[in-house]
């Protein structure tokens, strides 16, 4: 039992679990938005725009997430608004805005000309150095998000269900579309040192799809996504100790996992209840 | 009003009146512009030139065509219906009024008991019905339907009318688009002849006219009587002549298939 315990006597181990845990049901949280309206690539552009944000405000001298955070907002409404345009499409403004941010952030570490630790955890997610800012700041994004969801729970399914409608009904579609790109990009900005920006967007998606397998009901989708994102963020962090693994890549593996035995389970009784319903004929 | 997206007019100089108790049909070939009516009198498109004024008290509730409806998604029939309660509610889940307000819609369109099921489990009929009980649900004076009976059988077609009727007799003024021509539009009290403009409008017999048609659809339709109502005849090239000639030169061509 000691053994089994034995991570959680660091206090830097402690931090990151209660981090991962909480981006866990975070991402899980926006992740089924991100995912029924079709938007997972922008969790993926999303992040890479962020870390050339994070880049230049370290550049420049000021905190880690202060750019992260601004820079993912200016990127989440940049995107939000050069896809309404018909001819560019939501796709290639992803392509545009993220990749060129990204691309600064690289040219930033090319003239500074060192890859400190932070950028590196930036990148792939790494338990080590954890703080307790990173805690209380994931901890108020995720209260943040919970509140938003919550209050704004009816015009936040209507207009991923059915936008047009949602507008014509008094929603007000394009306040929808800001707060939710703002809780993604927080999100993406809050928990990127534990996930890692090349890793974050499957943590975003995956747990959304594995809970869309076992529910065909929206407030039941989002308890169950929740659920798993914080499970996987637990375990994965977890191993990550065991294993000496990058904590992302574990959360990540963790959680693919975890599809791979629900999809698994979910064809077979797929195959079971037709049967069934042959059998039933 | 006239509507336009991007630099392409869609509609041009339309001047229409829907009054309390209207049942109004509106027809056009694709592309004229029937669901920007829809979507410019809901006030989701806004006009470019003109404007589309509703009384103050004058709710409108909108059926989309099933075709543009995510089937995939994950909401029950109830939850769908549910969405249409939004007004100056905060909490998530559904008050107990609204509930039984919800069952109670479901239960008088014939989808009593279905509430728990998923959208795309029901049939074509009752997935139309499940997006009529949501805008009923948002108390409208007017309902909009963009062709809610294309794509399902005349069983499901005359159940579907059926309801609309039923609803139009309720008091409900009703506005539907249709590509149905003798199956729905003739049956209509009143029809809008639309091509980007309104070619004509009246009672059917007054605009489902061989003239008329001609310059909404772009084709030579003949018009008979039926029991005192018009029927629209298509003429068809004679399409068996041409294919009896293509499949008589493959033959020539290829192999010979015994009758």
């Amino acid at each position: 039992m000691n053994t089994l315990l034995e991570p959680f006597q660091y206090g830097f181990f402690r931090h990151a679990t209660l981090v991962a845990v909480i981006a866990g049901a975070l991402c899980g949280l926006v992740g089924v938005y991100v995912v029924l309206r079709g938007m997972s690539y922008i969790g993926h552009g999303l992040s890479h725009a962020i870390f050339g944000g994070a880049v230049a405000s370290y550049a420049l001298g000021f905190n880690f997430y202060v750019g992260a955070l601004s820079w993912g907002f200016v990127s989440a409404l940049l995107i939000n608004r050069v896809s309404r345009r018909r001819a560019i499409g939501a796709d290639a403004a992803i392509g545009v805005v993220t990749s060129a941010s990204f691309a600064i952030g690289i040219a930033i570490i090319s003239v500074i000309g060192t890859f400190t630790r932070n950028f590196e955890a930036a990148l792939f997610g790494n338990v080590l150095g954890v703080t307790v800012l990173d805690v209380w700041l994931v901890a108020a994004v995720g209260v943040f998000a919970a509140a938003v969801v919550f209050f704004r729970y009816r015009q936040l399914l209507f207009s991923t269900f059915d936008p047009e409608v949602a507008q014509m009904s008094g929603v007000n579609t394009a306040l929808t579309d800001v707060l939710l790109a703002i809780i993604l990009a927080s999100t993406i900005a809050s928990t990127m040192t534990v996930l890692g920006v090349t890793l974050i967007a499957a943590t975003l998606v995956i747990p959304p799809v594995i809970a869309r397998l076992l529910t065909d009901s929206f407030h039941r989708m989002l308890f169950i996504s929740v659920g798993v994102g914080a499970s996987c963020g637990f375990v994965g962090v977890y191993l990550s100790y065991y294993l000496n693994w990058s904590s992302g890549a574990s959360v990540v593996i963790t959680a693919a996992a975890v599809f791979v035995v629900v999809y698994a389970w979910s064809a077979l009784r797929g195959r079971r209840s037709a049967v069934a319903g042959l059998d039933a004929h | 009003m006239t509507c336009r997206y991007g630099s392409e007019p869609v509609l041009v100089n339309v001047d229409l009146t829907v009054r309390e108790g209207d049942f109004l049909g509106v027809v056009g070939p694709s592309g004229s512009g029937k669901s920007t009516l829809l979507k410019a009198i809901a006030g989701s498109v806004r006009p470019v030139a003109g404007s589309v004024f509703r009384r103050k008290d004058a709710s409108i509730g909108y059926v989309p065509q099933v075709e543009t409806v995510d089937w995939y998604f994950p909401t029950t029939v109830r939850e769908a219906v549910l969405m249409a309660r939004i007004d100056g509610r905060v909490l998530p889940w559904a008050s107990r009024s609204d509930v039984a307000d919800a069952e109670l819609t479901l239960e008088r369109l014939g989808l009593g008991g279905l509430g728990s099921r998923h959208i795309r489990e029901l049939s074509g009929g009752q997935q139309q019905r499940v997006f009529i009980a949501r805008a009923l649900l948002g108390q409208p004076r007017l309902l909009l339907l963009d062709e809610p009976t294309s794509g399902v059988d005349v069983r499901t077609r005359h159940d579907v009318m059926h309801l609309i009727h039923e609803l139009h007799h309720d008091g409900l003024a009703i506005v539907i688009t249709t590509h149905d021509l003798n199956g729905i539009a003739a049956h209509l009290p009143q029809l809008v002849c639309l091509n980007r403009e309104v070619i004509a409008s009246g009672s059917p017999r007054n605009v489902i006219r061989p003239d008329v048609l001609e310059r909404t659809y772009g084709a030579s339709l003949e018009v008979l009587s039926h029991g005192g109502m018009p029927v629209v005849v298509e003429q068809y090239p004679d399409y068996d002549e041409e294919a009896g000639a293509q499949v008589v030169s493959l033959r020539e061509g290829h192999h010979e298939h015994p009758a």
